[in-house]
């Protein structure tokens, strides 16, 4: 035992030497690796992980050294309490950049920490409004945000689903209030009822009674904004009471993994809606679920590619700005544009990403297919 | 009125789950004064340990019929969650018994951490699917009114378990004991009662139920998970306290009518309130409910008869 310590001690020693010419450079992730949606935390991660693999790889030299990043993953717990606080963690750490968070509810506290100490933050997932309107300088997303996507949800479930009469379900999350709040005024303005609208929460596995209550207004399409754990079962409930409306649901839900939970319950009947392209029309999709699955053991959930470009926007705007401190690159950042793997990754003045495109899929043999 | 109906079906299914889980809550404060946190964990492990037993024979022997694998998952399930419980009170609880109320408490809460934590590490993030060997299909008794058999047995089961632990506690010397020792610790040792084993055999019966009632959980939804022992624990702790913690029969009570007051609250307090409030409310609609039992019966529903306390 001991003398295993050792071993590593010394192999330890034996890396940092290695690179003690270097120039080491901290990014941090921040996801929920723990609690309900740890999968979709993970997933996150290990897309900035393999970025950050990637430019390692490439060696890349700033400012004449060669560079050394490493990632510092720290987990949120999907709670903005823990989102500030390790937000701050990552300040103190000195992290020069940051790839997150995946909530919308942790990263819009967080952002203001990372405002405050000037490091800039690039979300792969958060798609609240709200994140890129509170005037902060350095908050940037790589996704579309719920005003684009809830209007794409709810134009189709009024006139690609003919559903006139629609009920909305929303998490009280920040990202499923404000999805659903977005799909409630593009059902009105493209001339549908609202019907129902009803609540639960992120931990919730029980929807049975706010069904039933949505069953008796007869709806034809229902809506839930929300992510996959609670979807998922929802929509298996929704069979169970024999409600026959359609079901449309945000990105949190086009996982493979609400397929798994929903079960027998999946049909024709089901439809996701997603920022950005699907995996396999992404430019880089097929190339990069591959290296991922070799890499980690487990394919893409959501939001892997998102984290990647978000990653590597960074590194490229350190590498245009030939410098890594966060004042010298952001300019840089502000304008960076390449592409990514989901697509060209370049920022409005905002900071919200630019063409974000919304992809409507249906179920169909077995997985989410794009319409 | 379908709806209603509708809504008081929803109610008892999710309130018997409540009920069987409250009364290991209720059934460790009866004896020990011990609030046991960790016992929403237990349902957890109840059901992924069902979960693996399952998909491993699904795997070895796919012509099983369900209702066997079922079975098996729960032959598994159950002493595997004694097992938990019993080294739960052996290393963390019984070396306290005598400290303030306090520090078993809050090792409570750190027992609850560690077993999820554990869980997460053997059992993955990922979420798992259930495999719903009872039927999901539902059928309608009632016009209108949907009920699938999967419920039924939920109902059915909890109330079958319910009955069988009563008569264990009120009829059986096994029961006498737990009712003496309930009574007082010292005085039931002098009567040649053995203590520490009646307080472990408490733990693990409730450590049963509570593996039955995950088993039942995961089946229903379909679904398990490390952390989906949380919500059902806190729901049925707060049943017990309705019920008047330390009471078998108010446990059981508490857990009905917490399930009911849920599911008609969520259903109907826009029209209580005329808009006011919506479904977002209906945790706190339960709350204020236990909170209104607390003030005029302090002691919960049936909390003044100690008599059949265990």
């Amino acid at each position: 035992m001991k003398k295993s310590l050792l071993a590593l001690a010394a192999l330890g020693l034996g890396i940092s030497f290695a690179y003690a010419e270097d120039m080491v450079v901290k990014i941090g992730s921040v996801a929920p690796l723990t609690g309900s949606i740890s999968h979709l935390g993970k997933d996150n991660e290990n897309g900035a992980l393999l970025a950050i693999e990637d430019a390692n790889a490439k060696g890349i030299k700033i400012g004449g050294k060669s560079v050394k990043f490493e990632l510092m993953g720290e987990d949120d717990q999907a709670d903005p309490r823990t989102g500030t606080t390790v937000a701050q963690r990552l300040m103190d750490a000195e992290v020069k950049g940051v790839v997150g968070h995946l909530n919308s509810g942790t990263t819009i506290p967080a952002s203001r920490i990372y405002h405050q100490a000037g490091v800039p933050m690039v979300s792969p997932s958060a798609t609240n409004p709200k994140l890129t309107q509170q005037g902060y300088e350095g908050i940037f997303r790589t996704i579309a945000n719920d005003i684009q996507q809830g209007s794409v949800v709810g134009n189709f479930a009024v006139k690609g689903l003919s559903g006139g009469k629609v009920a909305i379900i929303d998490d009280r999350t920040a990202y499923g209030q404000g999805l659903a709040d977005e799909t409630e005024k593009a059902v009105k303005a493209a001339g549908g009822e609202i019907v129902a609208r009803e609540f639960t929460t992120d931990k919730s596995t029980d929807f049975m009674a706010i069904l039933t209550k949505i069953k008796a207004t007869n709806p034809d399409v229902i809506m839930f904004g929300g992510m996959d754990a609670q979807g998922g079962p929802m929509l298996k409930q929704i069979k169970q009471l024999g409600i026959g409306a359609k079901f449309v649901t945000g990105d949190g839900g086009c996982s493979p993994e609400f397929i798994k939970l929903a079960g027998d319950a999946m049909s024709a009947n089901a439809f996701c809606t997603m920022a950005g392209v699907p995996l396999d029309k992404m430019p880089g999709g097929k190339d990069f679920n591959a290296r991922f699955e070799k890499r980690f053991g487990t394919g893409v959930q959501i939001y892997a590619p998102y984290a990647y470009d978000a990653t590597m926007a960074i590194i490229n705007a350190m590498v245009a700005a030939d410098s890594v401190d966060p004042e010298d690159y952001l300019p840089e950042l502000k304008k960076v544009s390449f592409e990514g793997v989901t697509g060209n990754i370049s920022f409005d003045d905002k900071g919200d990403i630019e063409e974000g495109a919304v992809t409507v899929y249906q179920y169909k043999d077995g997985k989410w297919d794009a319409m | 009125m379908e709806t209603l109906l509708q809504q008081i079906l929803n109610g008892l299914v999710v309130g018997s789950v409540y009920a069987l889980v409250a009364l290991g809550y209720t059934m460790v404060y009866g004896i020990l004064g011990l609030i046991n946190f960790a016992h929403g964990e237990v349902l957890m492990i109840g059901a992924l340990s069902a979960l693996t037993t399952i998909t491993s024979l699904m795997g070895v022997a796919p012509d099983l019929p369900p209702l066997l694998l079922l079975a098996a998952g729960l032959l598994v399930a159950i002493p595997t969650c004694m097992t938990v419980a019993f080294l739960m009170e052996r290393l963390a609880y019984r070396r306290l018994r005598g400290a303030p109320r306090l520090a078993p408490l809050i090792t409570a809460i750190g027992v609850s951490f560690l077993l999820q934590t554990l869980a997460m590490i053997f059992w993955g993030r990922n979420y798992h699917t259930f495999p719903q060997l009872i039927s999901t299909t539902p059928l309608q008794p009632i016009d209108g009114v949907f009920i699938s058999p999967v419920q039924i047995s939920i109902i059915l089961v909890s109330a079958l378990l319910m009955f069988a632990l009563v008569t264990l506690v009120n009829r059986t010397r096994l029961g006498r004991a737990m009712r003496a020792t309930a009574e007082n610790h010292r005085v039931a040792s002098l009567m040649g009662v053995d203590v520490n084993r009646i307080i472990a055999l408490t733990f693990v019966l409730g450590a049963a139920l509570a593996a039955v009632a995950g088993v039942m959980f995961a089946s229903n939804y379909g679904i398990a998970h490390y952390a989906m022992g949380f919500m059902p624990g806190l729901k049925a702790f707060t049943a017990a306290v309705l019920g008047g913690i330390g009471n078998l029969a108010g446990a059981m009570l508490g857990g009905i009518v917490l399930g009911l007051v849920e599911a008609v609250g969520a259903g109907y307090i826009e029209d209580f309130t005329f808009g006011f409030l919506n479904s977002s409310y209906q945790d706190i609609f339960a709350f204020v409910i236990l909170g209104a039992v607390l003030i005029f019966r302090p002691t919960g529903l049936l909390g003044e008869r100690v008599s059949d306390r265990a």
